[in-house]
């Protein structure tokens, strides 16, 4: 007789189906109560509201004009990030010259500057994209910038010692060896792009997430401002997933501590 | 010219490197004079700071001498060339690069046609005994092996002198044993020209036709031992009574340097 206590595996997905059920009764529960149930309406309320949101043409301008915001300003974060990040790990001036004002602007929480923005390029997505752009574009260079000197120069000598030119040496050591970090760049990027997204959408903009989330509290109607502040969690792990798809993609080579 | 003596094919002519350091100027290498002949397996054993490391580097053209040169048939080197191959001891594989790709790193720089590049690759692959990993990436290889996978890919290069840093430095004794019997193999069949750093006297005794050892602050050459045990060597020569003479000997002169460099 096996003595052993059975051990109960279960599934990944069911431990998903288990929190997800655990956090519902917690939402339940929240509902339930004088104060915290007009901050936290239950499902059967929060639902209906994207009805509404969508009949009065408001939901579907409000997530495309969002993520237009994000991956605009994102892609050109991205961009300009990649080349800057390699220029300062080339040029040292560079580094010097740069490195402390984006540590400086870096922790200074966007909303602080948004509106100088908006006294330069007025009201609307122009501001909001560019504000966005800086915030992504200091996380990804400082990011990228340290892998590239995070370099093993063990490699590099290993290269040139087989007759690797410097052309080769940039394309076939330099870059793929990056690959992780400017993975990681990316996620940390976008993790900025959405967190900046309220900010940025505070500089008067028509439509978007973030606006809508700031005029539906003006109002106190707490249902539909949940379900947008649901709709930007679902949005961040959707992009969560896809880094993590393209990361196992590109970078299975890399030694993992588990 | 074709007498008994081989040609002298590494030759170093006074080579002198100081460093700029915190303190001041320190002395790497202090006029270091040395012929390699043809197919010669040279060891060099020191203390650490002994400056074996710079010599290497500045064989291999990665880094300059302050004064002095260093001659490759005649020729006075300069930077690196595919001529003068490395095994670090880092194994310093290409992580994205799957064992096939690796060692065909060098081939892929000499502009090799693909299908040949592969044929040279696999032939030294099978000769680390690694055939079967040639897809594998580096991540799922033990130090060992990684090291094999270090030494295919120099060779695949086809270098005329092979430098090796300490290349079974981070090795277990076991692997270490064998690696050195395989190295000893291959390099009887391929006769390259052997530059050899190691801390391990028995490895230098076992590999070397010449250990060459060196003293510490400033580095130079203390003596140059001649190793003339025939080969075929194997493990069991370690316990011949030449090679324990030839250790004591060797082990007590590098033991004077390394208290010398503990004052």
């Amino acid at each position: 007789m096996n003595e052993k206590k059975k051990k109960i595996v279960i599934n990944d997905r069911v431990w998903l189906l288990i929190s997800l059920c655990v956090a519902l009764l917690l939402w339940y529960l929240l509902s339930l109560g004088k104060s915290t149930g007009r901050s936290f309406p239950f499902i059967e309320k929060v639902v209906p509201s994207v009805k509404t949101m969508i009949d009065r043409g408001a939901f579907g301008k409000d997530i495309g004009s969002s993520l237009f915001c994000v991956g605009a300003g994102f892609g050109l974060g991205f961009i300009t990030a990649l080349p800057v990040a390699f220029l300062m790990a080339w040029y040292q001036p560079v580094q010097k010259i740069i490195e402390p004002w984006i540590n400086f602007i870096r922790n200074i929480p966007a909303l602080g500057y948004a509106p100088l923005l908006v006294i330069i390029f007025g009201v609307g997505q122009k501001p909001a994209i560019i504000l966005i752009w800086i915030c992504s574009f200091m996380t990804m260079s400082i990011t990228i910038y340290q892998g590239i000197k995070n370099i093993d120069v063990t490699l590099i000598k290993a290269a040139r010692v087989l007759g690797a030119n410097d052309f080769d040496i940039f394309l076939k050591i330099i870059c793929p060896a990056t690959v992780p970090f400017i993975i990681t760049a990316v996620r940390l990027g976008l993790s900025a792009a959405l967190t900046t997204l309220l900010a940025a959408e505070s500089t008067g903009a028509q439509n978007g997430i973030g606006m809508r989330i700031r005029s539906l509290a003006n109002s106190f109607d707490s249902a539909p401002m949940l379900m947008y502040i649901i709709l930007l969690g679902i949005i961040g792990l959707i992009l969560v997933k896809a880094v993590d798809i393209i990361e196992r993609k590109l970078t299975g080579w890399q030694e993992k501590i588990n | 010219m074709a007498g008994e003596d081989k040609l002298v094919k590494l030759k170093i002519d006074n080579v002198y490197k100081e460093y700029q350091g915190r303190n001041g100027k320190m002395v790497a290498l202090n006029g270091v004079n040395l012929d390699i002949k043809e197919n010669e397996f040279i060891c060099v054993v020191g203390p650490s700071g002994c400056g074996k490391s710079t010599l290497l580097n500045i064989i291999a053209g990665l880094l300059e001498p302050t004064s002095g040169a260093v001659y490759l048939d005649g020729k006075q080197i300069e930077g690196t060339g595919v001529e003068r191959g490395v095994v670090f001891q880092q194994y310093a594989l290409f992580p994205w690069r799957t064992v096939l790709n690796n060692v065909m790193f060098g081939l892929e720089m000499k502009k090799t046609p693909k299908e040949e590049a592969k044929e040279i690759a696999m032939k030294y692959i099978e000769s680390v005994g690694l055939k079967g990993f040639e897809n594998a990436y580096p991540k799922e290889l033990s130090g060992g092996m990684k090291q094999r996978v270090a030494i295919a890919r120099a060779y695949a290069a086809d270098p005329e002198v092979l430098l090796l840093d300490e290349p079974f430095g981070a090795l277990d004794a076991q692997t270490r044993v064998q690696l050195q019997t395989e190295l000893l193999n291959t390099w009887e069949k391929e006769k390259k020209t052997c530059f050899f750093i190691t801390h391990d006297v028995d490895e230098a005794i076992i590999l070397a036709q010449r250990v060459i050892i060196m003293s510490a602050r400033p580095g130079r050459i203390k003596r140059i031992v001649d190793i003339d045990i025939p080969y075929p060597r194997t493990q069991e020569t370690k316990s011949d009574e030449q090679f324990l003479k030839l250790k004591a000997e060797i082990w007590n002169e590098v033991y004077q340097e390394f208290l010398e460099v503990r004052k």
